[in-house]
């Protein structure tokens, strides 16, 4: 029977003890930690979505990224095909104005040639010329030694 | 409402066990009181009163018992507040020197309608109890465990004052426990629109019955008072639940137990039956709670000092058997104290559930 008959003292401590408790603690215990609770969720939800955020941009960085070292590789193509092509161009350059001074080199040595051939040739002439002469002199003096060849030298000729 | 008849599982059980042992009580105190006839007049030394002792210890009482030592009892007198014919009688419950003697022709009652309850006997023999408003041992654990709640919670508080920190120590315990009450049965239950008016309730609800659940399984001052499994304590707490319930009660609520929409009307007129069914529901919830956490927590109670018992019942008989019996005794006592512990957390979680599916049908708004 006392197990089940509930004192009258002890509901009356019960409710002042409980009611003091329930009283205090809600109005300065809960509203606190809840608070403090719902702050720092809310701070959590915040980060979480800052880091996403930031998650998001790194990957638009890392797309503008690509893209800025697609076009610099694609400039570099460019400006080396341009160092090529000047390269070769100014090479071809080089190369013909070579040959066209090699070719005026040759033109006039051959010019020269001609000329100290042309030159060898004339003096070549004088001196069988003068040679001639000489010869012809030395065979006249010969056969004219005589005054009966002379006089027949002369009536030839007449 | 069918919630309202919901008896669960671990109560049926629990009540088994509250029943096999009272047989086992009532079969031990018809025993004791045989053979202390006998020894009554020849030895001073009393047989152990298995049934006496486990009530004796998860009863309210006047002073506060320590220990025993032979003949000497070591006890904290606490006082006795009186009201009777209108006056105020405070005095130490010492004065009663344990039961055996009266103070100002009040006495202990040993035995009767009474027992163990402060009596005043008239002319007749007949047996008065006055208006008790003694600070009696429940009261004086149920003082301390609540100031160790507020120091507790006063502390928790403080720390999450500090700001956006990394909860430490008694705050990183709590606060899967405060979320828990938060998430898991308040929101649940009552729904995110309204749950923030109970919430304060149910988390002090919940600590509260956690607490004394847990220091009622400590046997040691100044724990061990069977605070949860005394009636009047659950009784105050379901009333609490019982009184939000039917203040917070919107008009939906209140339509639905005196015009119960979707019911045939010839149960409600001319015999009003669902409006008297709806009615008696809205008492017996709470009754049910009080019933539910007083008797789960007392049987816990019975039959882990059941098995105390049990070593100086053998040991009575001879000390061979006291010697057998008490390694037995002691493995069951720690198995049935693991399982209480797990209790304590149940029934304060039924308690705080149940509590705020009340509070979730007071607020519920209308969908028909």
């Amino acid at each position: 029977m006392e197990l089940i008959s509930p004192g009258i003292g002890l509901v009356f401590w019960m409710t002042v003890a409980f009611g003091i408790v329930f009283f205090v603690l809600a109005k300065y215990a809960w509203p606190t930690i809840t608070m403090a609770l719902a702050k720092r969720e809310k701070h959590i939800i915040e980060a979480l979505q800052a880091a996403e955020l930031a998650r998001k941009e790194i990957v638009q960085l890392k797309i503008d990224n690509e893209v800025l070292l697609q076009q610099a590789r694609e400039e570099r193509d460019v400006i080396l095909a341009d160092a090529r092509k000047i390269r070769e161009k100014f090479l071809e350059e080089s190369r013909q104005k070579a040959t066209e001074e090699a070719e005026r080199i040759i033109e006039n040595a051959k010019e020269n040639i001609e000329n100290e051939r042309k030159a060898a040739l004339v003096e070549i002439k004088n001196q069988i010329a003068i040679i001639s002469i000489e010869v012809a002199e030395k065979i006249l003096k010969e056969k004219l030694q005589t005054t009966e060849a002379q006089e027949k030298y002369i009536e030839k000729l007449l | 409402m069918i919630k309202g008849y919901f008896v669960n599982i671990l109560f049926f059980k629990k009540l088994q066990f509250l029943i096999s042992f009272l047989f086992l009580v009532v079969s031990f105190q018809s025993y004791a009181s045989e053979t202390e006839k006998e020894h009554q007049t020849s030895t001073k030394e009393e047989k152990l009163n298995a049934g006496k002792l486990i009530i004796g210890h998860i009863v309210d009482a006047y002073e506060w018992h320590l220990a025993d030592w032979g003949d000497t009892h070591l006890t904290i007198p606490l006082p006795v507040i009186l009201i009777d014919e209108g006056k105020f009688h405070i005095f130490m419950s010492s004065k009663f020197h344990h039961g055996n003697e009266s103070y100002k022709g009040y006495e202990i009652a040993q035995g009767g309608r009474y027992n163990g309850k402060i009596v005043r006997t008239i002319e007749d023999g007949t047996q008065i109890r006055p208006i008790d408003f003694s600070f009696t041992k429940n009261a004086f654990g149920l003082f301390i465990s609540s100031a160790l709640m507020l120091l507790i919670f006063f502390n928790v508080a403080k720390m999450y004052r500090r700001g956006n920190e990394v909860p430490k120590g008694m705050q990183a315990l709590l606060e899967p426990v405060i979320l828990f009450v938060r998430d898991e049965i308040a929101i649940k239950s009552i729904g995110k629109k309204h749950y923030r008016k109970f919430l304060p309730y149910l988390l002090t609800v919940f600590f509260f019955i956690l607490l004394n659940n847990l220091f009622g399984l400590i046997p040691f001052f100044p724990f061990g008072a069977n605070l949860t499994g005394n009636l009047a304590i659950t009784g105050v707490l379901a009333l609490f639940t019982f009184i939000i319930t039917t203040f917070r009660g919107n008009k939906n609520y209140y339509r639905h137990i005196f015009n119960t929409l979707g019911v045939p009307w010839w149960l409600k007129v001319p015999l009003p039956l669902m409006p008297i069914i709806e009615l008696v529901g809205v008492f017996t919830k709470p009754f049910v709670l009080m019933i539910r956490l007083f008797a789960n927590i007392a049987a816990g109670h019975i039959v882990i000092l059941g098995f105390v018992s049990l070593i100086f019942v053998f040991g009575q008989a001879s000390a061979l058997q006291g010697f057998i019996i008490s390694p037995l005794s002691v493995i069951l006592l720690v198995f049935m104290n693991v399982l209480e512990l797990l209790v304590a957390f149940i029934q304060a979680y039924v308690f705080t559930l149940l509590s705020s599916i009340y509070f979730g049908m007071a607020v519920e708004e209308s969908h028909h």
